[in-house]
């Protein structure tokens, strides 16, 4: 490789530097995840993104509570696994559990963030 | 027998997962960012594609033979990339988001003066055919060899090297046209 080439190379290597994602997408994601692995497989096989409203529309309240609670995330997580089995029981079908989980925990985060 | 490279309960496998998050969060982050061009949109692409990949994870563990699990959850964020542009008719914003951009992860003196050429680079990177772009992304950016990036996009090892031959070579050909004409000027 000519050294021109590799100026270039090293040019591209500075100008496309990885990304730190921010702190309020990883507590977002990870409580996301969290809730996720409530769903018993076979649930999950039968998720399809297509079919729900718009994730965007139950995704980003929820996430949108958790920022700045990230002490509070494994919190959250833990009572809204309590009340997995209740939320079942409401639920008709599939969409309607996610719904709910992500609902819940939205709920949840914003009652923690009101505490503090 | 057990398959001691394949998960034996659900609690093995969100295990994997959360390795597999920890891991590669910010590959996908930083590919997401550079596909789309600004911070909210790319922290959407990013929840996505580990929605997705959660989904899927099972079978992708034992479809992948052991390889590693990054190309395919780059995958994921393309086709989910492609499908955002899609819905929402509109194409990758021309310029990355904002001028702070560059200066907020080159922070060091040397980088800051070359500011402008890191700009033009990245102005250039987004006018690339998409191939090229997501090619130079996944090289430079992620820092994926020639068969990760071959593995993602779904081509030949040997293709994939010509296609980033060819995005370089085309790249510096746009980031030294706009410096070449300014020289003539200033010589007439």
């Amino acid at each position: 490789m000519s050294s021109g080439a590799a100026d270039f190379e090293a040019l591209l290597r500075q100008a496309l530097t990885p990304i730190d994602p921010p702190a309020h997408l990883v507590d977002r994601v990870e409580l996301t995840l969290v809730n996720l692995t409530e769903l018993a497989q076979e649930e999950l096989d039968a998720w399809e993104l297509g079919a729900m409203r718009d994730p965007r529309n139950w995704v980003r309240p929820a996430a949108a509570a958790v920022v700045g609670v990230s002490a509070g995330t494994a919190l959250v997580a833990l009572r809204v696994r309590s009340r997995h089995r209740a939320r079942k029981q409401r639920s008709g079908n599939v969409v309607e559990l996610v719904e709910r989980t992500f609902q819940d925990a939205a709920e949840e985060a914003r009652r923690i963030v009101r505490r503090r | 027998m057990v398959d001691e490279g394949l998960p034996s309960d659900k609690a093995d496998v969100d295990a994997r997962f959360t390795e597999l998050y920890k891991n590669h969060l910010r590959d996908v982050y930083s590919y997401s960012y550079y596909r789309v061009g600004n911070h909210h949109d790319a922290e959407d692409l990013t929840e996505q594609t580990f929605l997705q990949a959660y989904r899927h994870f099972e079978r992708a563990l034992r479809e992948s033979n052991g390889r590693p699990l990054r190309p395919w959850l780059i995958r994921i964020a393309h086709n989910l990339a492609a499908n955002f542009y899609r819905d929402r008719s509109r194409k990758p914003e021309s310029g990355i988001e904002d001028a702070d951009m560059i200066s907020a992860p080159h922070t060091t003196e040397s980088l800051v003066e070359g500011r402008e050429q890191l700009k033009a680079i990245l102005d250039g990177v987004q006018q690339l055919p998409d191939d090229r772009r997501e090619a130079l992304i996944m090289r430079f950016a992620l820092g994926m060899d020639n068969r990760e990036i071959a593995r993602a996009l779904g081509r030949t090892d040997g293709a994939t090297k010509v296609l980033l031959h060819r995005a370089i070579r085309q790249l510096e050909g746009m980031v030294s046209e706009p410096a070449a004409s300014e020289g003539e000027e200033a010589r007439t």
